[in-house]
């Protein structure tokens, strides 16, 4: 069954091709696939009739207890008949009814194939989760198949109009599965059925799954989106309103109902709100001049009648409800194939312009005459026959043979059928005679071509097939039989016959007759009627209005908070933070929260006297007015912050914290060499006292939530084994290095992966173009002509080669000697330090910012030259190679049988070092090493050499400005624009 | 377990100072208040991971004295990532610098506009026509084009 189901994923898929080579003959190829499903099920006739079932199960989620569970029982055999065997019927008749060059025609066969496919699934699914995604399926279809034309406005909205409404359904159907799973232990829908659950739970559950099924086969108060899917082209109508979508919500009501027709409130919702849709449909298809719209509203009646009966839950019930299905799917899918080939031949719908059809198409006029009379419930055609027994079983309900339906209310319900019944007869005899009868006064419609025989031949299948089960009483009842049996038996066996004898439900049959001829015959008259009594609230209106006011909600709330200013958005997060957990914490410290806070001053006092440093630099941060003090004052509280890390006990990353400050500091100054000293004036307004106080608030909301929940700490650290685990399975001692390379190394992952990313965007945002901007060495840098300079072939040996290409005055000699000294020296160090991370303070993230410190030292002292110098490599190459390296690592176990990022050891004998230890992590260690090397080198290429190289420019067009005006208007202004324009190019 | 005041409200200070200087439009100001922010908020993970203690490391003392290292290692992560923020606000910066001659956030265009609209009473125009060719309104049946 899974394989049916893929086949046609499989159609749909190469759908696009099949077009593209055979036009819209691809339908009949496309056609195969439900054709398949169809003699699929009838070979399995004999398996179903016997009362068993064909079963498949697939595991596929099996830690959720989901499975692809499929089961075909007489109810699914049916309803796989239905709804391939007419798939099979609509796609040969779109064979004829599309142009090969209709457009979005390839689109459209794809998606058609996939809304029978998911319709299969939908109905052989035997798991709840499986039947939600199939359903779902068959909504995004339905929704792709009504919006075929984008252009069209009034086909967008009836789309959208048929996905909010069922998904609505859908959603609220999926809670109820939800819980019906959860009470009955086991998402398997024959398990659930063979063993319902009771109790309130499993009642709501129920209902809510109702809510579903009633959005879908557009009952009250959701029937308006059907008659709106009439924007879909007609082959799309035709299946959607006999086989599909809409009888989805039937088939779960079918399939329900041998469970739980007991159930409190099924009966009265579904009997009350079928009867309520067969009298409104009706009642609206009566006015209908559109021959596909009053179709439209038949069906919405159809399906309420449908509902009435399939929700009994008797015997007799079950087998009029399923014949009566099958009737309702073969004369409606006649009905509407006529009218596409209507609307096609002649050019319009409306039953006022068409007349003496009859005459000119024979054929046609007989195929839908006796799908007519099905649907008017005329004998001998099947439609008759599913009525009679729906008058029985109506008649044993009236008799209150029903548990939990009282005998007045039986009688209501078949009063209003019968009613129902009537206006179908009435609108059926107004759709005949406006489609094919030739009417006074107005002159006979012009066929565009004749009928030929490939267009006719799906109604002509069709509407003989309704025929000829009409003869077929006995061997239908056989075939229901099996469903029958899960219902309790009745006071007396019901079977299917065209002839019961003199009887009641005979007498009720030829009153709706009658009752249709006369409101027929006095059709003027009822449409005067409805136009006076049109009601003045209908649920399409208020499905406008609600959407409207959606949409108007959407924009005011846009408005309100979607303002644009970032000091806006902050405001509105750190105000939810203090309105919310703020207030909390305020209401569980007054209620007694206060008495349990435990404070000590200090660990140690030295803690002290750090935070007051610290203290006053972030205040005189914020008093600051200089950018470079404001950054300084800031490097103040961050080394503050080192020290304290120091002080309690976390020597790791007080080092990283130092060197990350110097880092950040150098990187600040280099930038702010471009930047304006002082920060734009702004006029002292009321928002800063808001300001303030919005900050003091969240401060002390901070410190609040700290005290509190830190006296509130009970649990035990999960990191209390961490020691241990570090030096068993990751091999060092360093219990922060080793949770960093392996206990959390995804985390570390994820981290330099953001590294990357940084550097990627301060490069992208500096460079503008091409990162890669040329390293050049000293030795390539050509002198001036006529200029004499010391040779700078590699080889010679200065102190540093960078240093020359500076200015003297820019140069220190010192700084340069000293550089040369210590640079080696720094960079050793960091080695040791990337090595003896795993066992003593240090580690990957330390060991980078030391090397490009030494970078750091190095561009410092020489320049940008010096930089090329003394890393010629391209940052970006340095950056990937790193997380190459880190990946490597981490996949590196798998490859002996371990997991990803799992450390082993090795020990490694070697002369004269002895035996060296070697722990796997060191390669991820190293490859975190690389990126931060990386990240900072690109920092100092980019706010280094890259600026310095902007500001020389600047400088240098000021000066050449000034020489061409010959005066001193090379100004700062002048000399920054020029640099800008220099940038941007 | 005891709670050190000291950190606490240093925690405190740095936040408020952070926020402050975030709220602002200058982007370096709001860089250097994200600097304080996060040293704050680092400080507090390790005032919420439980009293100072020996250096975590196996077998130099008892783990049951030893400050506890996971939060440790998620406050190193912590540092290093707000590297790589400071330098990208700060690439953001100078590029805002060079495009406007200053580093001010500016209100965003298209969210001004939207702004408008709402004062205006706007609805978006996707619900105005009926679907149905409903026989009482105005839309007729050709409009359902098949």
């Amino acid at each position: 069954m899974l394989a049916l189901v893929a086949l046609h994923a499989i159609a749909a898929a190469s759908a696009p091709v099949l077009v593209r080579q055979f036009g819209r003959r691809a339908f009949l190829l496309l056609a195969l696939a439900p054709l398949t499903a169809v003699i699929w099920a009838l070979r399995h006739t004999g398996t179903v009739l016997d009362g068993g079932a064909v079963t498949q199960v697939v595991p596929w989620i099996s830690g959720l207890g989901m499975e692809l569970a499929f089961s075909l029982g007489a109810l699914q055999w049916l309803m796989t008949l239905v709804v391939a065997g007419i798939g099979v019927l609509v796609m040969t008749y779109c064979a004829w009814y599309f142009g090969d060059d209709s457009p979005g025609l390839a689109a459209f066969t794809a998606h058609f194939t996939s809304f029978v496919g998911a319709m299969l699934g939908l109905v052989l699914a035997d798991d709840l989760m499986l039947i939600f995604v199939f359903w779902e399926l068959t909504t995004v279809f339905s929704f792709l198949l009504i919006g075929i034309d984008p252009t069209s406005r009034a086909s967008r909205l009836a789309a959208i109009e048929a996905l909010v409404v069922t998904t609505l359904g859908g959603l609220v159907m999926f809670v109820g599965m939800l819980l019906l799973g959860l009470e009955a232990g086991t998402l398997r829908l024959s398990a659930i059925l063979a063993d319902p659950p009771t109790g309130t739970a499993t009642t709501v559950a129920v209902m809510l799954i109702l809510v579903g099924a009633l959005s879908k086969s557009a009952q009250v108060p959701f029937q308006f989106w059907l008659p709106g899917a009439m924007a879909a082209p007609t082959p799309v109508s035709a299946y959607l309103h006999a086989a599909s979508m809409v009888k989805a919500g039937i088939y779960l009501i079918a399939l329900l109902a041998p469970a739980f027709a007991g159930v409190p409130g099924w009966h009265l919702t579904l009997l009350t709100l079928g009867t309520l849709t067969m009298l409104v449909g009706g009642w609206r298809a009566l006015r209908q001049n559109d021959i596909k719209l009053l179709l439209a509203y038949g069906t919405v009646s159809q399906l309420g009648f449908l509902t009435v009966v399939l929700s009994i839950g008797s015997r007799t019930a079950a087998l009029a409800g399923l014949a009566m299905l099958l009737a309702h799917a073969l004369f409606k899918a006649t009905l509407f194939l006529c009218v596409g080939i209507v609307d096609k031949l002649s050019g319009t719908r409306d039953l006022q312009q068409l007349s003496g059809l009859g005459r000119r198409m024979p054929v046609l006029a007989v195929a839908a005459g006796l799908a007519a009379l099905s649907m008017a419930g005329l004998p001998p055609l099947l439609g008759f026959v599913g009525k009679e027994t729906v008058w029985a079983a109506l008649l044993e309900l009236a008799d209150g043979e029903t548990a939990g339906v009282a005998p007045w209310a039986g009688t209501l319900v078949l009063v209003g059928l019968v009613v129902g019944s009537a206006l179908t007869a009435a609108y059926t005899l107004r759709w005949y005679w406006g489609t094919f009868a030739a009417k006074r006064g107005v002159a006979d419609t012009v066929l565009k071509q004749p009928l030929g025989t490939g267009f006719a031949h799906s109604p002509v299948v069709l509407s003989g097939l309704g025929l000829l089960l009409g003869f077929a009483g006995a061997a239908l009842t056989a075939a229901i039989a099996p469903y029958d049996a899960l219902l309790p038996a009745g006071a007396h066996e019901e079977y299917l016959a065209l002839w019961h004898g003199w009887e009641l439900p005979l007498l009720l049959s030829a009153l709706t007759v009658l009752g249709g001829l006369a409101l027929f015959r006095w059709r003027e008259a009822v449409c005067r009627l409805q136009a006076r009594t049109a009601p003045p609230v209908t649920a399409e209106g208020l499905y406008r209005y609600v959407m409207r006011a959606v949409d108007r909600a959407a924009v005011e709330v846009t408005g309100l908070f979607q303002r644009g200013s970032v000091p806006f958005y902050l405001t509105v997060i750190l105000g939810v933070v203090l309105l919310l957990p703020g207030s909390a914490l305020v209401l569980g410290l007054l209620d007694g929260g206060a008495e349990r806070l435990t404070v000590r001053l200090w660990d140690r006092p030295a803690q002290a006297m750090v935070a007051m440093v610290m203290v006053a630099a972030a205040i005189f941060t914020v008093r600051s007015r200089r950018r470079l003090r404001a950054v300084v004052l800031a490097g103040v509280s961050g080394y503050g912050c080192a020290v304290l890390f120091l002080l309690h006990g976390a020597p790791d990353i007080a080092m990283t914290q130092v060197l990350v400050e110097t880092v950040t500091l150098v990187v600040f100054v280099m930038v702010l060499r471009r930047l304006p000293d002082y920060f734009t004036d702004r006029p002292l307004s009321v928002t800063r006292y808001w300001r303030i106080a919005l900050s003091a608030g969240v401060g002390t909301a901070v410190a609040g939530f700290l005290l509190v929940a830190g006296s509130d700490r009970v649990g035990r650290p999960i990191s209390e084994r961490f020691a241990e685990a570090a030096y068993e399975f990751g091999y060092g001692r360093n219990v922060v290095n080793v949770t960093l390379v392996d206990i959390r190394a995804w985390d570390t992952f994820g981290e330099i992966s953001v590294l990357v990313v940084a550097a990627t965007g301060v490069a992208s945002l500096i460079f503008l173009d091409s990162r890669s901007a040329s390293i050049r060495r000293v030795f390539d840098i050509p002198y001036p002509e006529g200029v004499q300079k010391q040779s700078t072939s590699p080889g010679r040996r200065v102190w540093l080669p960078g240093p020359r290409t500076l200015s003297p005055d820019r140069r220190s000699i010192i700084f340069e000697v000293v550089t040369r000294l210590v640079f080696h020296t720094i960079v050793v160090f960091s080695i040791y330090l990337l090595l003896a991370g795993h066992n003593l303070p240090g580690g990957g993230f330390a060991a980078g910012m030391v090397s490009g410190l030494a970078l750091m030292v190095r561009y410092l002292a020489g320049g940008r030259y010096e930089l090329d110098e003394a890393a010629p490599i391209d940052a970006g190459a340095l950056i990937g190679s790193g997380l190459f390296v880190a990946a490597l690592s981490g996949l590196g176990p798998v490859a002996f049988g371990g997991a990803v990022l799992q450390t082993n050891d090795y020990y490694l004998s070697l002369p004269l070092l002895g035996e060296v230890h070697l722990v796997s992590s060191v390669g991820f260690d190293i490859g975190v090493y690389l990126v931060v090397v990386g990240l900072v080198l690109d920092l100092l290429r980019t706010f280094g050499s890259r600026l310095d190289r902007q500001i020389l420019r600047a400088e240098r067009e000021a000066a050449q400005a000034r020489d061409r005006s010959g005066e001193r208007v090379g100004d700062r202004a002048v000399a920054q624009q020029a640099g800008d324009q220099g940038a941007i190019s | 377990m005891e709670v050190n005041l000291t950190l606490v409200l240093t925690c405190g200070v740095l936040c408020a100072s952070g926020v402050y200087l975030m709220l602002e439009r200058s982007l370096t100001r709001v860089l250097v208040g994200l600097l304080l922010l996060s040293n704050g908020i680092n400080l507090a993970l390790i005032v919420a991971s439980g009293p100072a203690g020996e250096s975590a490391f196996y077998g130099s003392a008892d783990p049951a004295d030893m400050a506890d290292p996971l939060p440790q290692a998620l406050v190193l992560t912590a540092i290093v990532i707000t590297l790589g923020t400071v330098a990208f606000v700060l690439a953001m910066a100078h590029r805002s610098w060079q495009l406007n001659e200053h580093d001010d956030v500016q209100d965003d265009v298209e969210d001004a506009a939207i702004r408008r609209l709402a004062i205006s009473d706007a609805t978006s125009d996707s619900h105005s026509l009926t679907t149905s060719g409903d026989d009482d309104a105005e839309t007729p049946g050709e409009e359902d084009g098949s």
